[in-house]
């Protein structure tokens, strides 16, 4: 009896404490989006967490995005040649990377590199008392910190992500018709008549979304962030794997919801 | 005024404030003292509903600060952190003039850049400062910055959180000549936190000195010397011998 009851305590704590987070999560979620609708908009704000978000991500967006196009079309000519179905390289490397490579690795690298920097200097924000001088300053962090960032992060993120399947299907062809001996117009027909608007629509939502995970994920851990050094550490680390783990949660929610018909 | 009434605060099982009853009249300077650790800052920022209390009551001017309209209350108060907590972001006067670049007060930027200069120039920094990073200056000046922009919307009501650690002695006699001049010329109600008795003696009106969360003394500042209170007279005199245990 007892031994059953201290087995279902250790189990029922860590859900419950999941639990709790998610509410969390969510309320705070809640919060940021009735924020964005009343003012003051900090416009300013805004238009910085859209340069740094946006403009400095470029780089590395266009990177993973052209060299997992390249490496999509080996693997799947590679794969593809053991049932001689070597043509169909250009529209499974479309198909591929905006439905699915381009939104994801892009969310994950938005991850990595926004959400990480967000909680990080929102952590040392709090831990150095700016987030209560904002206050006292009759500024709501919410507003000024949380909104713009978060609406940047839902606005730009799906343009980065068009741009990566862009880039991503632009590896592909230049795998495909430098190395795989492809056609260049033929390639470049057969990616176009094959993808339908609604791959480019699922890719671009997705990116919408996985953008707002990142940046409020980044927002969250850092206005919770504890005290000191080691509380910057802490939250960074858990937003960056919050916003991983979401993203590629959200990622399968929204696959099943646009695909499985 | 401000009035406190059998404030409570605990952070889970540590005790820091119990039963704090303290008056700060309009229009004059109260300094609190007491040992490091012993819950100034907690204090003040309960006040500032910054921390939640655990109880108690806070009154301004007779009304409960919790039920208060949060923007119109904040706006009447200045806050100098212990730490100066300037916006590393922004530049030395965009932190000061912070308030008048937004919200109520906002007014045009070439104005509000006039008057972050002048408020820096009263706490002793000269205007190349103005547009250096918070980073770029040494603590004693990161606090005087903070003082500046505590100060530049004229509040009502300012706290200031130790306010001259960290300076030189000449800067700190500057420092509490401008708290004084603040409560006797803009009517302002004061109360700074203060380790320095130089300062004690140049800006208070009224002290109070906080020992195991409780409000130990308080009186007028003359009334300091002979109050007859065995942990005060420790405090005052720097003796490690005493009521108040040296290990804390
Ligand atoms: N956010 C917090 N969480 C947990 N404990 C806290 C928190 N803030 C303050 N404390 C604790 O409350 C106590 C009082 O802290 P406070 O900063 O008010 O001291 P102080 O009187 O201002 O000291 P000093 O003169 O050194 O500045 C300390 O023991 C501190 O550890
Ligand atoms: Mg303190």
């Amino acid at each position: 009896m007892n031994l059953a009851a201290t087995f279902l305590a250790r189990i029922g704590a860590p859900v419950l404490a999941f639990l709790a987070a998610i509410g969390r999560v969510a309320i705070y979620a809640a919060e940021a989006i009735s924020h964005i609708a009343r003012p003051p908009f900090y416009f300013k704000e805004f238009v910085q967490s859209v340069i740094s978000i946006g403009y400095f991500s470029l780089p590395v967006v266009g990177l993973t995005a052209i060299f997992t196009g390249g490496a999509l079309a080996l693997q799947i000519y590679a794969g593809g040649s053991r049932f001689s179905a070597e043509a169909v390289v250009p529209q499974i490397v479309a198909i591929g990377m905006v439905r699915e490579l381009g939104p994801v690795l892009v969310g994950l690298m938005i991850a990595a590199r926004v959400t990480s920097s967000i909680a990080a200097e929102i952590a040392t924000m709090k831990v150095t008392e700016q987030i209560d001088a904002l206050v006292t300053l009759s500024t709501h962090p919410m507003k000024y910190l949380t909104v713009p960032r978060v609406l940047a992060a839902l606005i730009v993120v799906p343009l980065l992500v068009g741009l990566g399947d862009i880039i991503g299907v632009m590896g592909g062809f230049l795998v495909g018709t430098k190395q795989l001996g492809f056609n260049p117009t033929t390639y470049m027909k057969n990616t176009i008549d094959f993808l339908e608007a609604p791959d480019v629509w699922s890719s671009l939502a997705k990116g919408a979304v996985f953008g707002f995970i990142a940046a409020l994920m980044g927002c969250y851990y850092g206005m919770q962030a504890g005290r000191g050094a080691q509380g910057v550490g802490r939250a960074t680390k858990s937003s960056v794997e919050a916003a991983a783990v979401l993203i590629l949660a959200a990622n399968f929610v929204l696959t099943s919801l646009f695909f499985s018909t | 005024m401000i009035e406190l009434r059998d404030l409570h605060k605990s952070f889970g099982d540590k005790k820091v404030l119990q039963g704090v009853n303290l008056t700060i009249p309009k229009g004059e300077s109260m300094v609190v003292i007491g040992g490091s650790g012993t819950g100034k800052s907690v204090l003040i920022k309960c006040i500032l509903g910054l921390v939640p209390p655990s109880s108690g009551v806070i009154l301004l001017d007779g009304e409960d600060v919790a039920k208060a309209e949060r923007d119109a209350f904040l706006a009447r108060f200045g806050m100098l952190f212990q730490g100066g907590a300037l916006f590393d972001s922004l530049s030395v006067w965009q932190n000061v003039s912070f308030r008048l670049l937004r919200g109520s007060l906002k007014r045009p930027k070439a104005e509000a850049r006039e008057i972050a200069i002048d408020k820096l120039r009263r706490v002793g920094l000269s205007p190349e400062v103005a547009d250096l990073y918070p980073a770029e200056l040494s603590g004693g000046m990161q606090k005087r910055v903070g003082l500046a922009r505590a100060i530049a919307a004229e509040p009502e009501i300012i706290f200031f959180d130790e306010p001259t650690t960290g300076l030189d002695p000449i800067m700190a006699g500057v420092i509490n000549e401008l708290i004084r001049e603040i409560v006797t010329e803009m009517g302002a109600t004061a109360m700074t936190i203060t380790h320095d008795m130089t300062s004690v003696r140049a800006i208070a009106d009224k002290v109070a000195m906080l020992h195991d969360g409780m409000i130990q003394w308080t009186g007028p500042v003359g009334e300091m010397d002979n109050s007859g209170d065995p942990y005060l007279d420790q405090f005052i005199h720097g003796r490690a011998e005493g009521p108040i245990e040296s290990v804390r």
